[in-house]
């Protein structure tokens, strides 16, 4: 126990490391979010949007959800990228190669996407703040969504890691990434909600998890906790499932891989 | 042979897809020897390789290291061996220390341990002065010092490199080559794979020589040149067009084992030089083929991979290229 502690810590170590080198990357990766989808979006949208259907006071505040959501989903589909450069250049196999618990590895990179998830989940709600949004059910609501974003992140970083895996080059695992991220997104709620979108795109979005993350994320920031908890109740049970046939996959991907 | 035996190969194979890597491989590694897996690329020794340091499950047959099975007691023989891995597979972001930090900690060193093992690795493969700036600044040559440092970590038992001195400059090679002499004398049991003919003849004590997945030929490097019986008389012929002839007058003559016709002239294997060579230079001169060059050698490993995989390392193999 005390070796499996050990190995994380030094491996998970090793994320923060490289995160920390790439300057610029890190700035970009915290920035791009909110700079892209909350700030622009948001304002533009904001006289176009029509505040009746969107059940907010105004687009942003009706956006802050989608977009801690948004932020959730990239960084859980992209958490396995990492792992697929160390696959082709070797690096993974020298660690494999260690006495060390074979699952070592991934728990550290579970571990360092959620807690780079979560900072920016913080940073974004932060703005949004700036913004005049207020969380209506306070800190302990913020550590809900936190909650939230965490399950529904595990799910993504397991089906990630188990693309990485799996995929013989990483052109593959790119096109992937590229052909999941956008639909996932519009055939949510994380832009307009479901009741605003055509028929044939709000039945898909209703079996989309990012939907259910999304409906429960927003009540939590716009109405209160009496709204928001049937929703919270359901997203857990669904992110359960969600965490539970993911990281089934992830494992299987993982043992055919490792062998 | 009363040697302690370090690695015991038996009936190894891996398939990939019915196609086999690995076929029906054994072979012993004695335990404080240099031994070389000898072949072209695709040839099966990264497999090999792989299978022995536990990363790879065998389809069929079993390794034992140190008395441990790779298979089921993995940890054990992870535990005992270090591993330098045929691609640089190095962290551009982390410094050298770093990267050597890290493995002490999957190798459950404590930090005064790892502290003390890492500087004297440092000044083993003199990266001291670059042991704080990123691996991306790193030259080719320090990537694989650093590599071998890596390998080198857990103080192993076994070392295992594969192809060591890859697309390295010649200093870098001729250091990489003092490194692994000394470790051997330190008592360290080494296997590398390599596709350099002079390598594996510098520097192994016994080397196997696959091709295909197979092992055909295993000895120690003089042993092996031994075996292919006789040494080497080299023409050049001014003309070729009467070669044939030569060729096949050659053959069948008592001081002769056997004549090989190249593109500028004859490889004739003699069993002593003094007999054959007055009856090469009759021969030629009776059919009146003027000889440019002549030239004798002792048999070179090139020989015996030759012979005994009937193409030059250098060549690809017939089926590989079709496929
Ligand atoms: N993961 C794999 N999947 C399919 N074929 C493989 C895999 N790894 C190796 N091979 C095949 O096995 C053969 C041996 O490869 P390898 O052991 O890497 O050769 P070497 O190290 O001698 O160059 C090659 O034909 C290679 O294409
Ligand atoms: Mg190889």
């Amino acid at each position: 126990m005390e070796h499996y502690w050990q190995e994380i810590s030094a491996l998970t170590m090793r994320w923060v490391r490289r995160l920390s080198r790439e300057k610029f990357s890190m700035l970009f990766t915290l920035v791009q979010p909110m700079l892209f989808w909350l700030i622009f979006f948001g304002n533009l949208f904001q006289r176009a949007a029509d505040a009746q259907v969107m059940q907010a006071p105004n687009y942003i505040s009706f956006l802050a959800a989608g977009v801690v959501v948004m932020t959730v989903l990239n960084n859980g589909l992209a958490g396995g990228v990492d792992l697929l450069f160390d696959k082709e250049n070797g690096f993974l196999e020298r660690l494999m190669s260690t006495p060390i618990h074979r699952t070592s590895v991934i728990l550290s990179r579970f571990i360092f996407v959620m807690a780079i998830t979560s900072m920016q989940v913080l940073v974004i709600l932060g703005v949004s703040y700036l913004f005049g949004v207020h969380p209506a059910t306070g800190i302990l609501g913020v550590a809900m969504i936190l909650l939230i974003g965490m399950m529904f992140g595990v799910g993504l970083t397991a089906i990630s890691m188990a693309m990485a895996f799996s995929v013989k080059s990483h052109g593959d695992f790119f096109s992937v990434l590229g052909f999941l991220s956008l639909p996932m997104i519009f055939l949510s709620s994380a832009l307009v909600p479901l009741t605003a979108m055509p028929g044939w795109m709000s039945f898909l979005a209703q079996f989309n998890p990012m939907t259910w993350a999304i409906d429960a994320v927003r009540p939590l920031i716009l109405s209160g906790w009496s709204e928001a908890l049937p929703h919270v109740g359901m997203v857990i049970v669904v992110m359960l499932v969600f965490d539970a046939l993911c990281l089934y996959g992830g494992a299987k991907a993982f043992r055919r891989a490792m062998g | 042979m009363d040697r302690t035996v370090a690695i015991d190969v038996s009936r190894l194979c891996k398939t990939y897809d019915s196609h086999n890597a690995v076929d029906e491989l054994s072979f012993q590694v004695y335990a404080g020897e240099i031994f070389g897996l000898l072949g072209p690329n695709g040839a099966g020794k990264s497999t090999t390789l792989r299978t022995l340091i536990t990363l790879l499950h065998p389809t069929s047959g079993t390794a034992t290291i140190m008395g441990y099975d790779s298979v089921r007691e993995a940890d054990k023989v992870r535990a005992m061996i270090g591993y330098v891995p045929q691609e640089r597979a190095i962290d551009r972001f982390l410094t050298g220390r770093e990267h050597l930090q890290l493995l002490g900690a999957l190798y459950h060193l404590t930090k005064e341990e790892a502290t003390k093992r890492i500087g004297e690795l440092l000044t083993l493969v003199e990266l001291e002065a670059h042991a704080d700036r990123p691996a991306k600044t790193y030259s080719g040559g320090m990537k694989r010092k650093l590599d071998i440092a890596c390998g080198l970590l857990p103080d192993p038992k076994i070392l295992f490199l594969d192809e060591p001195t890859l697309g390295l400059d010649v200093q870098s090679r001729l250091r990489i080559w003092e490194y692994v002499r000394m470790l051997k004398a330190r008592g360290m049991t080494v296997v590398m794979t390599t596709n350099y003919l002079d390598e594996a003849d510098q520097l192994c004590d016994r080397l196997a020589i696959i091709d295909g997945g197979k092992i055909k030929t295993m000895g120690s490097p003089a042993e092996l040149k031994i075996a292919l019986g006789g040494d080497i008389v080299a023409l050049t012929l001014k003309e070729i067009d009467r070669m044939p002839a030569l060729e096949a007058d050659l053959k069948n003559r008592p001081a002769i084992t056997s004549v090989r016709a190249t593109t500028k002239g004859l490889d004739i294997r003699v069993e002593s030089p003094e007999k054959a060579l007055p009856t090469i230079l009759e021969s030629a001169n009776r059919l009146g083929c003027s000889i440019e060059f002549i030239q004798y050698n002792r048999p070179r490993l090139d020989d015996v991979f030759i012979a005994h995989t009937g193409r030059a390392i250098t060549e690809s193999r017939p089926e590989a290229e079709s496929a």
